[in-house]
């Protein structure tokens, strides 16, 4: 096992251990909890031949937090459907020219590091409440539920890259 | 033949990732349903394991509060004891019921009730003859319906979920309804199919209706805090607010029904 593989699988089960012990418990203001297990999503490094197992982690690790959660399926739906559309994402935020493949997101600009992420978590956050709820007369509640866990996941992931860092240059 | 396979090569990721999305659906939908999936729930070694190390962590931290409400119940039922002769029908439980019911003691040790749909995990099994549709109640009211089982943990079904439907009566009267909840404030849930004709008013006290083998009659459920007719107005649509506060379960009381299989039996053998 490389050191990449190696670190992935660390982060995997760090992150699953830290969302349903203490993140899932913290509901603050009785129903806002962050989802920061996203950020395996955004250290995953960007390669285009390794798409399908980054996909596949990714459903493993929803699945992992919706068997800790009882939740069905929810988890893993709102992450494939993420992890699927992470290139695009990053091409709206980044833009065209940037060199994915050496991409570190705690070497990018805070600007556009915010941006990613904020469209990295409004559409998984979406898919997960919609799919949790799942009706069309609660669509308040689910624009309302998403948007502030939202905010909450974002501060707190933008806090985790910081403080995990590794500044070689 | 040869198009078919440069195509799924071509479009491999998009097809995986339609499967995985497809897979997680299947399991979304089906635990939107009424029995929820056998495999996929958090009473396996795993996740439980990890729940109740958490847990007796987290437990330390609430002792006061837990000791407060074991010796208010010991207060309760010592002073049911002493006034027996007396008054009987104000004990939690009708006395003389309580001889075809069994109670196991246990701790939760997850909790959930801000989703839809709520369920709660129990660290005794199906080793501590802890079965599936046992009811769950504490001190001060019902809490839910088990599940699932695995040999050392149990999911219980929580009052707070959305395809709950709890037998309901109100005290003093012989008006029956089910127990819903809508999902919005885990203080109150819903009781529904109440005659419009039936007396009712705000601060009368809801109790479990005993016409299911879940629960026995008479378990404390909450206190009417509105009403109002529902759409055929013919039905009462009652919010009614919990004694138990959800948020912080600690020791719960699993319910076995020892008449349970003979009254199974015997409905079964009424329907062929």
């Amino acid at each position: 096992m490389n050191k990449t593989a190696f670190e992935n699988t660390m982060r995997f089960i760090v992150l699953v251990l830290s969302q349903v012990v203490v993140f899932n418990n913290i509901n603050f203001l009785e129903y806002i909890n962050p989802y920061i297990y996203l950020l395996f999503l955004v250290y995953f490094p960007y390669n285009k031949d390794t798409r399908i197992p980054f996909i596949f982690f990714s459903f493993l690790l929803g699945l992992s937090i919706d068997i800790f959660s009882d939740s069905g399926g929810v988890h893993a739906a709102a992450t494939v459907f993420a992890a699927y559309f992470r290139p695009l994402m990053m091409r709206s935020a980044f833009g065209l020219s940037y060199d994915y493949h050496n991409i570190k997101i705690e070497n990018t600009h805070l600007g556009q590091r915010i941006n990613y992420l904020i469209i990295l978590i409004l559409t998984h956050h979406l898919i997960l409440f919609g799919l949790e709820i799942f009706s069309f007369t609660h669509i308040l509640l689910i624009l309302k539920k998403a948007l502030f866990s939202a905010i909450f996941t974002l501060i707190l992931c933008l806090i985790f890259i910081s403080l995990f860092s590794r500044r070689n240059t | 033949m040869q198009q078919i396979v440069n195509f799924l090569i071509r479009n491999k990721t998009f097809i995986t990732f339609l499967l995985l999305f497809c897979i997680s659906l299947l399991l979304t939908i089906k635990s939107h349903s009424y029995q929820q999936t056998k495999f996929l729930n958090s009473a396996n070694w795993v996740s439980g394991g990890i729940y109740s190390t958490s847990n007796s962590i987290s437990d330390y931290f609430h002792l006061k509060k837990y000791n407060k409400q074991l010796v208010d119940e010991n207060l309760r039922l010592r002073k049911i004891l002493m006034n027996r002769e007396i008054e009987v029908s104000d004990s939690i439980l009708e006395l003389d019921s309580l001889a075809h019911y069994k109670l196991y003691g246990t701790s939760v040790i997850k909790n959930s009730y801000n989703k839809p749909r709520n369920y709660i995990l129990i660290n005794k099994g199906s080793n501590d003859s802890i079965k599936e549709d046992m009811g769950v109640i504490t001190s001060k009211g019902i809490v839910g319906i088990v599940e699932n089982t695995s040999s050392n943990y149990a999911n219980v079904q929580s009052v707070l979920n959305s395809l709950s439907g709890i037998n309901a009566s109100i005290k003093n009267s012989n008006n029956f309804g089910s127990l819903k909840w809508d999902g919005k404030d885990f203080r109150t849930v819903q009781l529904m199919d109440i005659l419009r004709a039936a007396p009712i008013k705000k601060g009368d006290t809801i109790i479990t209706g005993g016409m299911s083998s879940i629960f026995p009659k008479g378990i404390l459920i909450g206190t009417i805090e509105d009403f109002s007719l529902d759409i055929s107005e013919n039905y009462y649509l009652i919010d009614v607010k919990l004694f138990n506060d959800m948020t912080t379960l600690d020791h719960v009381y699993v319910i076995k029904n020892l008449n349970k299989e003979e009254i199974l039996t015997l409905e079964n053998g009424t329907n062929e």
